[in-house]
């Protein structure tokens, strides 16, 4: 399992081969990545800031992924998330799981993506054509944490 | 002591990162303690009464109920929205 919170851009390939990576054992990698996107609530986006809650960030996402561990037979979770300014285009979060079959391994990713939307400690500050704003949290994504 | 911390538009709103208060008997749950803080009035009534509210005990999710010992850490924000 891998923990990262990081303000480095990082390359979402590498962290996807890296969880089969000497595994023999594993028949199935998914991966999600989250990108920042130009367009956000009708306003044009020319990037963002991330803040997040030192100390208890990476307590939060390695309690998720442990939540994963639980539920599904997974032989490899990676979770990569970006603080501090990011860029248009850049990837936000990679979140990506490793099983013996398919199923697990899509179904844990969604559930450790879910998770992290409602419970880890991150809020997005963008940059739009009408001044900086406090990006707020959805319903949908709170009923999509909850599904599970 | 208890230590308070406020993130995100909360800190900026409330224009605090961080406070000590000192410990007080009638703190047995972290809605004391956000009672106490709205009692100043304002921004703070405002911004602490919030339905979608957030808050963290000794930098680990919870719920109003949570019980508040002395030398606790709580922090309060809005609904987080990484991912």
């Amino acid at each position: 399992m891998s923990i990262q919170v990081s303000a480095e851009v990082f390359d979402p390939g590498k962290a996807l081969n890296a969880l089969q990576d000497k595994h023999t054992g594993v028949g199935a990698v998914v991966g999600f990545v989250g990108y920042v996107r130009d367009f956000n609530d009708g306003r044009e986006v020319g990037g963002m800031f991330l803040e997040h809650f030192p100390g208890m960030t990476e307590k939060a996402l390695a309690k998720i992924a442990q939540q994963a561990h639980e539920r599904w037979p997974l032989l490899n979770v990676n979770i990569i998330h970006r603080i501090g300014r990011l860029e248009p285009g850049e990837p936000i979060v990679f979140v990506g799981t490793a099983s013996a079959h398919r199923q697990a391994a899509f179904d844990a990713c969604a559930f450790i993506m879910d998770y992290l939307k409602t419970q880890a400690p991150f809020w997005k500050k963008e940059d739009t054509s009408d001044g900086p704003r406090w990006v707020e949290g959805r319903d949908s994504d709170r009923d999509a944490a909850e599904r599970w | 002591m208890i230590q308070v911390q406020y993130f995100a538009r909360y800190r900026e709103a409330l224009q605090c990162d961080s406070e000590s208060l000192d410990w007080q008997v009638g703190f047995t749950c972290v809605n004391d303690l956000r009672t106490h803080l709205m009692a100043r009035g304002g921004i703070w009534a405002q911004v602490l009464g919030e339905r979608n509210l957030m808050c963290a005990r000794n930098q680990e999710l919870c719920g109003l109920e949570e019980p508040l010992m002395d030398s606790d850490e709580v922090a309060f924000f809005p609904t987080v929205t990484g991912g």
